[in-house]
């Protein structure tokens, strides 16, 4: 009897479900983009889909992918880890707004024998992946690093070879630092790399520094942490050595900040900040009535990215993502609230 | 065929009058199936052709910017630097036929003696369904599981080696993707090749032994001469595979953008640069760049494709 009841319970609830999912298609919104922010995505839409049944299809196809489509007008949302360029935002048919999510970091990670916690200099970094040092054993990185036994070993450079947002902030960082550097090779996604090994993905550079013994590369933060790869400290601008962290992290985007938030935040001035940082954002039109798009839809949006903000950021520290700190956050309400449908504002809390 | 011989005797004994006419609307019936057949072949045939060309018109508008701002020299410009738009297409072309020639280098031997062992050797039995076996099997791998053994296996193996002659030890670059694509297309040229050798006719092979040539002279002198076309279409087949393989490719070559110095420098071909860049190529010109090395890409591979029929013509006609 008790097993009837269950089948018939267990059925009951399989077909509610069903039922559910049907109605829930409807409640659909579609976005695209940037792949560094992907688990924590999938894990806050999923989140979200469980509390309030609005399904959220977020194809991680990178930021370039993202802009282009949101330039097309095929999804709700883009999502870029690098800010949509001047030029962009003007072939955009209306005006955009970014706003941030989280904030995300690049660490230097590398292939030494039994010898975590290297400190880098910023203009010893540049120089390393700019071919001019060449050693492990250089007196100038020695300087910074005195109680470590450096051996007399060619120094590797491995770099991403795919275009990427990780590449684009570590570019910044490095202009921003070194003006060889600015000169020679500049700031983008792709680069016109002046040495080292080009590898795909934050896997493709992991796997070959732990193929080649005095490799250095560089990776998400996120991607570092969840493979426990050693990372180097780097000295930032309040000439502190950090450590890259959650907390270093969320501490680099706590400065004053722009009302759009469009800038990068490498080379903080926060003096206990990683100064290889930078913010993911999510891209939409700032007016919502384009096409056929309903009232409800441009709702449903804005009580999404509302959420991300809030609730949402729980997810960010479990999943190795730095949580947005306060000042960025009261920024970033107020864009989500200067999002309107036919000039009314969507939120109005 | 019974059962129409039946059906019509049948219908001949109910209608004696009748069946001249039965069997005229029958065949106007076949002939209009038949119509339809030759049509729907026909279109099929020419859908080919006219997606072929629309690959190529579309990646010529495509590249448009790019042929503008560069002209010829795209392809003899070294110079690839998305950050200031100046883009030219020599290292990837360089890269892609050294690797894909030093791939075919390695893997000729292997595949021609693939194909006499199991078309000549071993035509049948357990050990020779064995190898057609792994042979097939080989071809079946996706690549990105090539490349995953290239990194994992061949890299530290290729870094030791490295070590021994006094090259940078780097363990990722040409050399080591021209093994892995050797290895990717020897099943390629395997199997054209067995089958034609299957097919070289038993009398010749015999008269040359009733003249007293031992089994490998036969091999030489009458298989592989018979056979050389399509042994080379096989050849060829398989250099058209190397060309165009990416993903296996990407994971080893160690993706610099310069001219490589030597066969074990690290370099990148004109698949694996567009497979690298393509997504985050927001900029016009870089896009359109990439568009081009496409089109050189299809370029190569036509050339290859019309080297390769004179060079089986030529062989075919010696033989």
């Amino acid at each position: 009897m008790k097993f009837v009841l269950g089948v018939a319970l267990g059925a009951s609830l399989f077909v509610a479900v069903g039922i559910a999912q049907v109605f829930a298609f409807q409640d659909e919104l579609v976005g695209a983009g940037a792949t560094f922010p992907y688990p924590l995505y999938s894990k806050m839409f999923d989140a979200y889909y469980q509390q309030y049944g609005v399904r959220i299809n977020y194809q991680a196809i990178g930021s370039g992918g993202g802009i282009r489509q949101l330039m097309a007008r095929t999804v709700d949302f883009g999502a870029t880890d690098a800010i949509v360029s001047d030029k962009e935002m003007k072939s955009m048919p209306a005006e955009i707004v970014h706003v941030p999510t989280c904030v995300g970091a690049v660490v230097i990670t590398y292939n030494l024998a039994g010898k975590d916690s290297l400190r880098l200099e910023p203009d010893v970094l540049a120089d390393i992946f700019m071919g001019k040092i060449t050693s492990w054993s250089d007196p100038r990185i020695k300087a910074t690093n005195p109680n470590l036994h450096l051996p007399q070993m060619p120094i590797v450079v491995v770099h991403r070879s795919d275009g990427s947002g990780t590449t684009a902030i570590f570019s910044d960082y490095l202009s921003k630092v070194s003006d060889a550097w600015r000169k020679k090779v500049g700031r983008g996604k792709s680069l016109s790399w002046p040495c080292g090994l080009g590898a795909k993905g934050n896997a493709g550079v992991a796997g070959l520094i732990g193929q080649i013994p005095g490799s250095i590369g560089y990776v998400e933060l996120s991607y570092a942490r969840q493979n426990k790869m050693p990372v180097a400290a780097i000295r930032n601008s309040s000439g502190s050595f950090i450590f890259p962290s959650i907390e270093s992290v969320s501490v680099a985007a706590n400065i004053d900040l722009p009302d759009d938030t469009r800038i990068s935040i490498t080379d903080t001035p926060a003096k206990l900040g990683y100064p290889i940082s930078g913010f993911t954002w999510l891209i939409v039109f700032r007016e919502q009535a384009y096409g056929d798009r309903p009232r409800a839809r441009a709702y449903r949006l804005a009580r999404l990215i509302w959420w991300m903000l809030h609730e949402g950021q729980r997810f960010c520290t479990p999943l190795d993502y730095a949580p947005l700190p306060q000042g960025a956050l009261g920024k970033a309400e107020k864009i989500v609230k200067s999002i309107v449908f036919k000039g009314e504002p969507l939120l109005k809390q | 065929m019974g059962q129409a011989n039946g059906l019509s005797r049948h219908l001949a004994n109910a209608y004696p009058g009748g069946i001249l006419q039965f069997l005229n609307r029958n065949t106007r019936a076949i002939g209009l199936g038949d119509r339809v057949f030759t049509k729907a072949i026909l279109v099929c045939g020419i859908a080919i052709v006219v997606l072929l060309l629309g690959i190529f018109v579309t990646l010529m508008i495509e590249s448009l910017p790019a042929i503008r701002a560069f002209g010829i020299g795209f392809i003899g410009s070294k110079n690839w630097d998305p950050v200031a738009g100046a883009f030219g297409g020599l290292p990837f072309l360089v890269g892609t036929l050294i690797t894909s020639l030093l791939a075919l280098g390695l893997a000729v031997p292997f595949a021609v003696s693939i194909a006499i062992l199991l078309g000549e050797y071993w035509k049948r039995g357990p050990h020779a369904g064995l190898l057609r076996s792994a042979v097939d099997l080989l071809a079946g791998i996706p690549s990105v599981i090539y490349g995953f053994w290239g990194l994992m296996v061949l890299v530290p193996l290729v870094r030791t080696f490295e070590l021994k002659i006094h090259v940078a030890p780097y363990g990722v670059g040409i050399f080591t993707a021209s093994i892995v694509l050797a290895v990717m297309i020897i099943p390629y040229a395997a199997a054209l090749g067995r089958e034609v050798i299957e097919l070289v006719p038993a009398d010749l092979k015999e008269a040359a032994y009733s003249m007293g040539a031992t089994r490998s002279e036969v091999v030489r002198r009458v298989i592989l001469p018979h056979a050389s076309s399509g042994i080379l279409a096989g050849i060829l087949l398989a250099l058209g595979r190397a060309v165009g393989e990416t993903m296996a490719v990407t994971m080893v070559i160690g993706n610099s953008n310069f001219l490589p110095k030597s066969i074990f420098s690290p370099a990148n071909t004109m698949a694996s640069v567009i497979a690298n860049e393509f997504t985050e190529a927001t900029d016009e010109i870089h896009l359109a760049s990439l568009v081009e090395i496409g089109l050189l890409l299809f370029a190569v591979t036509i050339v290859i494709n019309i080297v390769g029929r004179y060079i089986i013509h030529r062989a075919s006609v010696e033989a």
